[in-house]
């Protein structure tokens, strides 16, 4: 399960204007993941999808599906591929039943009825096949985009913001319906800005910033390697101020001073949570509770765009700043 | 070659166009009809023969040639235009299709239409007027010919134009004036010098002067001249839309 079925290297793209939306990027995608690319807007997060699908030319750089070039070799690569994008662009007076099988159709598959009628029912969607898209809901809408590009049973799916705009409820139903593509084999790769779809879904992760990827890896090393966790000691009594003893450790005070809070990394050798400990009873500072945080993705990929000064090494986990992690 | 897709695209393409039938096939066959009815029935008895034709008939293939102008250009912008305005061209781009099979699929179906239209008129113009058509295949290739150079004309306008005033100001502001002085309503024979000499230079003339031919086989020019500016005006658009395609010139960033 860990070839590659997507192979991007060096692939670049100034736009006419001068901008830099991908400097050099290189990833590649394992077969039958769901692989989460986040990033802030105009990260390059839709450019990098854009060229993988024929898009958008690239200044430089070349993709590999399956092993096979996606410029000479388009009609392999293109097969293979299916794209949800961001904006719901869809003919309004076209029904859900035939712009599923005009997709079909312009990727080169024969009608397949009993297929395009299965992916509707699974998509939720039979119901509403013979109704005009002008009449669907933007979650209706997002559904028969995810339909039309699976029409071609295609081996990877970009679905680009899949979520934007959707409610609650809704996305939980995207994800359930991404969990059931991958169950079937189908290669995920989503671009989010909600870190919670990315920690829901994602097998591993990919944070890009400034068209460049800072940080590629494996969801639970991601969390692992960049998770700090905090110590949370409820004290029996509140603190009117951190005592100057407690200095070195650099904690500070919460919930009026009934919480001492202290930021450790768990990989490091000392924690220095046994000395904080020693120190507090020899202040005799008494405590009543202790409870550990870890780090959710949502603050490691603050840490890794606005942290700034890494260095890309995709594919080879995590890169970190010089001097390890801050 | 992706059959499946051409096919896609033409049904798409021919089932929009179903949808507004009243719009791109019933209005202007009830329009040119009125000139039918003006110049043919109303007028015609009291102006000259052309070319031994009565005025009548003589308009036929020149009007008829202007709504196929118009609705080919039309059709063919719009079929490229729409998708790029509401942002579905994405689907297009990112189909296995090349760009030969996606301009064959879009053209393919408005020449259809052209076709569909112009045989309507014509249909429609013996009620009014009395027509003959002396050389049926030649008027076919012609029709199918002048159809396909102006649909890929309008092709190309279609990925050229960034608003709707773009679309339509090529048809309406070059090809409906270049129509009218090409001897749609007249002979150019019948143009005193230098006119007559710089109206020669309006490609239009020569594709409707083929078009009359094939009806009554009286001509402004050569039948020769004709064919061979249909055919010119099929290859420049070609190799337009190819080198469109090629750099992506509007359809790609």
């Amino acid at each position: 399960m860990n070839d590659a079925i997507l192979s991007i290297r060096g692939l670049r793209k100034t736009y006419g204007t001068g901008v830099d939306a991908l400097k050099s990027v290189d990833l590649d995608i394992r077969r039958g993941e769901i692989f989460a690319l986040l990033g802030p807007n105009g990260a390059g997060k839709t450019t990098l999808i854009n060229i993988v699908c024929g898009i958008v030319t690239p200044s430089a750089g070349e993709v590999l599906v399956d092993g096979r070039n996606w410029q000479s070799e388009f009609r392999y690569a293109r097969e293979r591929i299916g794209l949800v994008p961001q904006e719901l662009t869809t003919e309004a007076f076209e029904t859900v039943w035939n712009t599923t099988r005009f997709s079909r159709g312009l990727y080169g598959k024969p009608r397949n009825d009993p297929y395009v009628e299965d992916l509707l029912k699974r998509l939720s969607l039979l119901d509403k096949r013979k109704s005009e898209m002008r009449f669907l809901s933007g979650g209706m809408k997002r559904r028969v985009m995810i339909a039309k590009a699976l029409s071609h049973e295609p081996a990877i799916l970009f679905l680009d913001e899949p979520t934007a705009g959707v409610d609650v409820e809704l996305r939980r139903d995207m994800w359930e319906v991404v969990r059931k593509l991958r169950a079937d084999g189908t290669t995920i790769i989503l671009t989010t800005h909600y870190i919670e779809e990315a920690e829901e879904m994602a097998d591993r992760v990919g944070v890009i910033s400034k068209g460049a990827l800072v940080a590629v890896d494996e969801k639970r090393d991601l969390m692992a390697k960049m998770g700090k966790k905090t110590l949370e000691i409820v004290l029996a009594d509140p603190l009117p101020a951190v005592p100057p003893e407690l200095a070195e450790w650099k904690v500070d005070l919460a919930d009026e001073g009934h919480v001492l809070r202290y930021q450790f990394d768990s990989h490091a050798e000392r924690t220095g949570i046994a000395s904080l400990m020693r120190r507090l009873s020899e202040l005799g500072i008494a405590y009543k509770d202790l409870s550990t945080h870890q780090s959710s993705l949502e603050e490691i990929f603050v840490e890794l765009v606005h942290g700034g000064g890494r260095e890309t090494v995709p594919g080879q986990g995590l890169s970190l700043p010089a001097g390890g992690t801050k | 070659m992706n059959l499946h897709g051409i096919a896609a695209i033409y049904r798409f393409e021919m089932a929009r166009w179903k949808r507004t039938l009243w719009q791109s096939l019933v209005t202007p066959v009830i329009t040119t009809a009125l000139y039918f009815v003006v110049f043919g029935s109303a007028l015609g008895s009291r102006m000259t023969e052309m070319d031994g034709v009565s005025y009548g008939a003589f308009i036929v293939p020149g009007l008829t040639l202007l709504s196929v102008f118009m609705q080919s250009i039309f059709n063919a912008s719009f079929g490229i235009y729409f998708p790029k305005f509401v942002g579905t061209i994405y689907e297009l781009l990112s189909a296995p299709i090349s760009s030969f099979e996606a301009v064959l699929a879009y053209v393919g179906a408005a020449v259809t239409k052209s076709v569909i239209l112009a045989l309507v008129t014509i249909a429609t113009a013996t009620l009014f007027v009395p027509l003959h058509i002396d050389h049926p295949v030649a008027m076919m290739l012609f029709l199918v010919g002048i159809s396909a150079g102006f649909c890929l004309f309008g092709f190309a306008i279609g990925v050229w134009a960034q608003n709707f005033e773009q679309l339509q100001m090529i048809p309406m502001l070059v090809i409906t004036p270049l129509t009218f002085l090409g001897g749609a309503f007249y002979s150019v024979k019948a143009l005193g010098e230098p006119f007559r000499t710089i109206t020669l230079f309006n490609p239009i003339v020569h594709v409707i002067s083929g078009f009359r031919w094939s009806f009554y086989s009286v001509t402004d020019v050569p039948v020769w001249s004709s064919v061979l500016v249909t055919l010119a005006i099929i290859a420049v658009c070609m190799a337009v839309i190819a080198w469109m395609f090629r750099t992506g010139y509007r359809l790609k960033q």
